[in-house]
């Protein structure tokens, strides 16, 4: 098992290697004059030579890289361009906030469609048809025009929640949970849509299987079948769905964080973008790398936990 | 009908000390050895049966003869040309000569195709026919394997087991093959459909003088169609002789458990093998 | 159905020959799914026709304008007509979303044939290189490479495709590797047939109808992704796209909040449509595609009979007759229609007895097994007739009722002993858990039990077995485990289904010699569901024989192998081939060659 996980820990730092590296290339090839850019049009072109050489930007690329690597090896990610923050400090304020509102998502789309998904399959009927209708609708609604909405109604016509904004859980819990609220439904929705449908397909496919009937053949009850034996069965496929779909809420919440005005690594990610912020974007995709890597370790952890078979690979 | 030009009795195949190795799944793992250095030879026109219970190496011999199991050591020889070693295109030149009718009916043919461009495909691609030849060939195929003609147009989905099985021997037929590779061909069939077939691949034998290797895991078909019979055990050949001496009183300890351990179908007969099992059991010559 | 009439063959399906277009059609949600689309594409395509006025026409007097004004659908923050702009936006929208799939689909779908075909080296390579594009959430890696591609849409969503490749190369290396593996691959590969015309003739196949799935879909994610990086403001400013129309009336959703509904709304049912044409096709190939074509029979979660036999209580005279079947009709029931699989039989198991169930695939003598059980698969129930246990009719209890009989009194060995072991649990725990359910022992009392089980199979190292996992035992182990836990509840009535046709035949001596010797220990009844004879005079005490649904002919075996009255018996017998003389013998003797 050890040595299962170490595996997995070098292969996510190789991936999360690569990655970077991919990306630094890309943004440096093609950022044009970017002292230029931050100094503004008004700039003397000593000004503008002095900020490249301050930025290293007269170094050659592989020069650049190597020192990034390194400073980034020890968790220094460099200064912002813009704001002269530090990158770091950037990253560990937002990371918190936009965490709690994926981890939240997760949790409340992981009951959701398994109750919905488990249900459905031992069931079918007319819920089995709800989660066919609710697939499709979930996945052509974009979340963050599900969030629009959700703000149209609930905060702009009947007032009950705040539009924007985020309330730390440290001032007030509260406020906290009521500002994450629409946010989180909104991201619920898609990934409900999508997960509940997967983990029907899986326990269905469980229920079909032989030993499934024999468990019943042996006088066990219909609840003890279906809860341990069909649940513990599905839980692989399960398990891969979600970790698919905490990746793609990664992606969600920056587009959601942007409605709301909730200031986490999404709002981060997209001014950054817009300024070009080269040191500010390579933080962000190293640590959503990161994030990803751990993600699917833990994954990869809960799967071996649940089949012997893989476990014993 | 056949072009097969050998004359019955030849040698045909030879198969020396051929070894196969399967990479195993996963880590550090040492490869597992299918097959130990098996040797073996099927005379043209003649039937070789090759007996042996899951594990044991035969279907793996089958496909090395086949070309489709890769051989580490060893030699295979068709008609005096060494099979191991040759390269893919030098293969497919012999694809002709040696066919293949796999056990499982249902996964052997392509259900999106219909029969008669199942049976045409290796006509047009390997035999150079046209269309309108490779139509007529086609018929005289189905008929060959007794199967009516309206079953060109049909797909394998609206066929039974054992009329899918003709099917598939039609297309082994195509080429007029002189070695014909069965991998448990009746295994997946109903009894009495499992006799027709068996009859059916021993008359398309005499009318065309190919050989098959006929694999299969149960002594009483072995029996039933082969000339020699080789019985595997563990990647090895434990016998290798007539058929009626094999299947009937072998010398052999393994295959004399196999032998005593198929039940016969008659009660009173099988209450005495079951006794004689048991003595060999209690003597230690069996376990 | 036998090969006895092969000549005859039913006519064909002609609904099974219909392209999928036409399937599509006539599903009502596929139609209308492709009509929306039809009108979007021509919409777009046509947009100067249709739209009232320019996309980029402005009115100062209409900026952020209600609806039915000289604007039907309002004015957005500029003073541009909105449902123009609508219309326009489509245009870049679908563009945009056809470049995504297009990148995406030539570039998974390449690859992952190579990949799947050919496997090795570039194999590896191509499924590291997916794993690392599949790591990322695309839309923080397009927004931080946003700068580097500049402002054009199109740009972002080539990169867009191609982060998605790995969706399409992992469906595909999948489907070809399943498919490699057929063996009409590999009857075509003995064919002499090319690479190339494998892959172009079977494996294209195979791949295209769920990459046509799968590029609705993709297509369907490409627009909300690219609306989504519009909204954040990262679209080109001077085209008109859904994303950006939402932009600007989330800009200005307090002046006019109606405004949002109109792009939310275009991409929403574009979308849809896209994914219900994805069901509707997948639907539709399903239809085509699956004919009798699988062997088994599909089996699923057991239900209780719906529909309850006629008769109540029937008491049985005979108290040696521990189950009688009278005129039981078993039928699977789909939509309207009943099929009956087995058509009215009479059969009675005494105690302590073993009884053959003996015919050919579909003769129905499985489906009669699991009546007794109360275990028919989804959609099966008892049609008619009664099943009486221990003078007590069972085929119209309730479900719980039932249960207290199955694992007791009834037990049940399976036929593929590998596949009715669930994977996820300890053979020790998988023996246990119905003792301690049905039988009440407490845990230690049950793992003694399941113990001293496993010895009595003839497993030869019970506690090891006990500890491991179903993967780690082979078939034969694992029928003597299923064994063992049918009968740990000393049943008086055994169900056999075929227990040793998935063992080799020196295991399945074994195997009857156990279920021999268990069967005289605990006088139980056993009714021997098999297709061999061999088998049957093995074991059984009396034969049943059954074809298409019915029982023919019931004796004991003595009588029926010696004297097989009906003709079907007598042409299932004379298939045997125990008798037959060796081929080599018969050569000889005919002198020919």
């Amino acid at each position: 098992m050890l040595s299962f996980v170490i595996r997995r820990l070098l292969a996510g730092v190789a991936l999360v290697f690569v990655i970077a590296t991919i990306t630094y290339v890309l943004m440096h090839s093609s950022t044009g004059n970017v002292a230029r850019n931050i100094l503004g049009e008004n700039a003397t072109a000593e000004q503008v030579a002095a900020k490249t050489t301050e930025l290293g930007l007269d170094q050659p690329l592989l020069t650049q890289y190597f020192s990034w690597l390194g400073n980034a090896l020890t968790g220094n990610f460099g200064i912002s361009w813009y704001n002269s923050e530090s990158v770091t400090a950037a990253l560990v304020g937002r990371m918190p906030i936009t965490l709690s509102m994926v981890i939240s998502a997760i949790i409340v789309i992981a009951l959701i469609s398994v109750v919905l998904g488990v249900t459905a399959a031992v069931k079918g009927g007319w819920l089995d048809r709800v989660i066919q209708v609710v697939s499709v609708v979930g996945f052509a609604l974009p979340n963050f025009w599900v969030a629009l909405m959700l703000v149209l109604t609930f905060s702009l016509s009947l007032r009950l929640l705040p539009a924007t904004g985020y309330v730390p859980p440290s001032e007030s819990i509260l406020g906290w949970a009521a500002t994450l609220l629409l946010p989180v439904t909104s991201l619920v929705l898609g990934g409900v849509a999508s997960a509940a449908q997967q983990i029907r397909g899986a326990t269905i496919d469980v229920l079909r299987q032989d030993y499934i009937r024999t468990l019943h053949a042996r006088g066990l009850s219909p609840q003890s079948v279906v809860l341990k034996h069909a649940l513990r069965n599905a839980a692989g496929p399960a398990l891969t769905v979600l970790s698919l779909q905490f990746i793609a809420l990664l992606g969600g919440a920056v587009v959601i964080e942007r409605v709301f005005a909730i200031p986490g690594i999404g709002t981060l990610t997209v001014n950054a973008a817009l300024g070009g912020d080269v040191p500010l974007l390579m933080g962000i995709v190293v640590v959503m790398a990161i994030l990803v890597v751990l993600v699917n370790l833990v994954i990869d952890i809960a799967n071996g936990w649940v089949n012997p078979k893989v476990r014993v690979q | 009908m056949s072009a097969t030009i050998t004359e019955p009795g030849t040698e045909l195949l030879r198969v020396e000390n051929v070894v196969v190795d399967f990479p195993m799944r996963g880590w550090r793992k040492p490869d597992f050895r299918a097959l130990h250095g098996v040797s073996l030879d099927i005379k043209a026109g003649e039937t070789v049966g090759l007996v042996g219970e899951s594990g044991s190496g035969k279907t793996t011999l089958g496909r090395a003869v086949l070309g489709l199991a890769t051989v580490a050591s060893g030699s295979i020889k068709f008609d005096g040309v060494e099979l191991v070693g040759t390269t893919t295109a030098q293969r497919r030149a012999m694809g002709s000569q040696v066919q293949v009718v796999f056990q499982d009916p249902y996964t052997s043919l392509n259900p999106a195709m219909t029969i008669e461009d199942i049976l045409s495909e290796p006509l047009v691609a390997r035999g150079g026919l046209n269309r309108a030849d490779a139509r007529k060939r086609v018929r005289t195929l189905l008929e060959q394997v007794n199967l009516p003609s309206d079953a060109a147009d049909r797909l394998p989905r609206e066929f039974s087991g054992g009329q899918r099985q003709r099917v598939a021997i039609a297309r082994a037929l195509a080429l007029s093959p002189r070695l014909i590779v069965c991998d448990e061909p009746v295994s997946a069939l109903d009894l009495s459909t499992q006799a027709r077939v068996l009859d059916l691949f021993v008359d398309i034998q005499e009318q065309t003088g190919v050989a098959y290797l006929f694999v299969s895991h149960d002594l009483s078909v072995v029996r039933h169609v082969s000339h020699r019979v080789a019985v595997m055990y563990k990647g090895e050949i434990v016998e290798y002789g007539p058929c009626s001496k094999v299947t009937v009183e072998p010398d052999h300890p393994y295959t004399r458990k196999l032998l005593m351990a198929a039940p016969v179908p008659d009660p009173v007969r099988q209450k005495a093998r079951r006794e004689q099992r048991r003595e060999l059991i209690l003597a230690g010559e069996i376990n | 159905m036998t090969e006895a009439n092969s000549h005859v063959l039913a006519p064909t399906p002609r609904a099974a020959r219909q392209s999928i277009m036409s399937t599509v059609l006539h599903n009502p949600v596929g139609l209308g799914a492709l009509i929306v689309l039809a009108c979007v594409v021509l919409l777009s395509i046509f947009a100067p026709l249709f739209a009232p006025f320019s996309p980029t026409e402005v009115r100062i007097e209409s900026i952020n304008a209600p609806m039915g004004g000289e604007f039907l659908l309002g004015g957005d923050g500029v003073g541009r007509d909105i449902l123009s702009r609508l219309v326009f936006a489509g245009r870049n929208t679908l563009i945009g979303a056809l470049i995504a799939v297009g990148v995406a689909m030539t570039g998974g779908v390449i690859s992952g044939l190579l990949a799947g075909y050919f496997g090795k080296f570039f194999d590896s390579l191509a499924s590291w290189m997916a794993n690392v594009l599949m790591a990322m959430p695309s839309m923080i890696l397009l927004l931080a490479l946003f700068k580097a591609l500049g402002s054009s849409m199109f740009m972002a969503m080539v990169v867009f495709g191609v982060l998605i490749t790995p969706g399409f190369f992992r469906l595909v290396r999948g489907l070809v590797i399943n498919v490699k593996n057929e063996l009409y691959v590999d009857a075509a590969r003995v064919s002499g047939l090319s690479n190339s015309r494998i892959i172009g003739r079977h494996i294209l196949l195979v791949v295209r109808a769920p990459v046509v799935i799968q590029t609705a879909v993709v297509a369907g994610v490409a627009i909300v992704l690219q609306s989504g990086l519009e909204f954040l403001g990262l679209g080109d400013p001077s085209l008109p796209t859904w994303g950006g129309m939402l932009q600007d009336a989330f800009a200005n959703i307090y002046v006019s909040p109606t405004a949002i509904i109109w792009p939310g709304s275009a991409i929403a049912i574009t979308v849809a449509s896209l994914v219900l044409l994805g069901n509707a096709i997948r639907d539709g190939f399903q239809r085509v595609d699956t004919g009798p074509a699988k062997r088994r029979q599909k089996r699923g979660a057991p239900s209780s009979p719906t529909e309850p036999a006629s008769s109540a209580e029937v008491v049985e005279d005979d108290p040696n007759v521990l189950l009688s079947l009278r005129n039981v009709g078993v039928g699977y029931s789909a939509g309207e229609t009943t099929k009956e699989v087995v058509r009215g039989i009479n059969l009675q198991v005494h105690r302590g007895e073993v009884l053959g169930l003996v015919g050919e695939s579909g003769s129905g003598k499985t489906q009669t097994a699991f009546s007794i059980l109360g275990l028919l698969a989804p959609g099966g129930h008892v049609t008619r007739g009664s099943i009486i246990f221990d003078g007590k009719e069972i085929s119209n209890l309730p479900a719980p009722a039932m249960r207290a009989l199955r694992g007791k009194r009834i037990a049940y060995v399976p036929q593929e002993p590998m596949s009715n072991l669930d994977p996820s649990f300890r053979i020790g725990d998988q023996l246990t858990e119905p003792l301690r359910a049905v039988l009440g022992l407490s845990k230690k009392q049950a793992t003694e039990k399941a113990l001293a089980l496993l010895a009595r199979v003839g497993i030869p190292n019970p506690q090891r077995t006990f500890d491991a996992y179903p993967h780690e035992i082979s078939g034969g182990m694992a029928q003597r485990v299923l064994i063992a836990g049918a009968i740990s509840c000393e049943p008086d009535l055994l169900i056999a289904d075929e227990v040793t046709t998935a063992l080799d035949v020196t295991i399945q001596a074994e195997v009857l010699d156990l279920l021999r010797e268990l069967q005289r220990e605990l006088s139980m009844a056993v009714i021997l569901v098999t297709h061999n004879f061999g088998v049957v005079a093995d074991l059984c005490d009396r034969v049943a024989v059954m074809q298409n649904g019915q029982i023919i002919e019931t004796n004991t075996a003595l009588e029926l192998f010696a004297n097989p009255t009906h003709p079907y018996t007598q042409m299932l017998l004379s298939s045997t081939l125990e008798d037959s003389v060796p081929r080599d013998l018969v050569v000889a003797n005919q002198g020919a060659r």
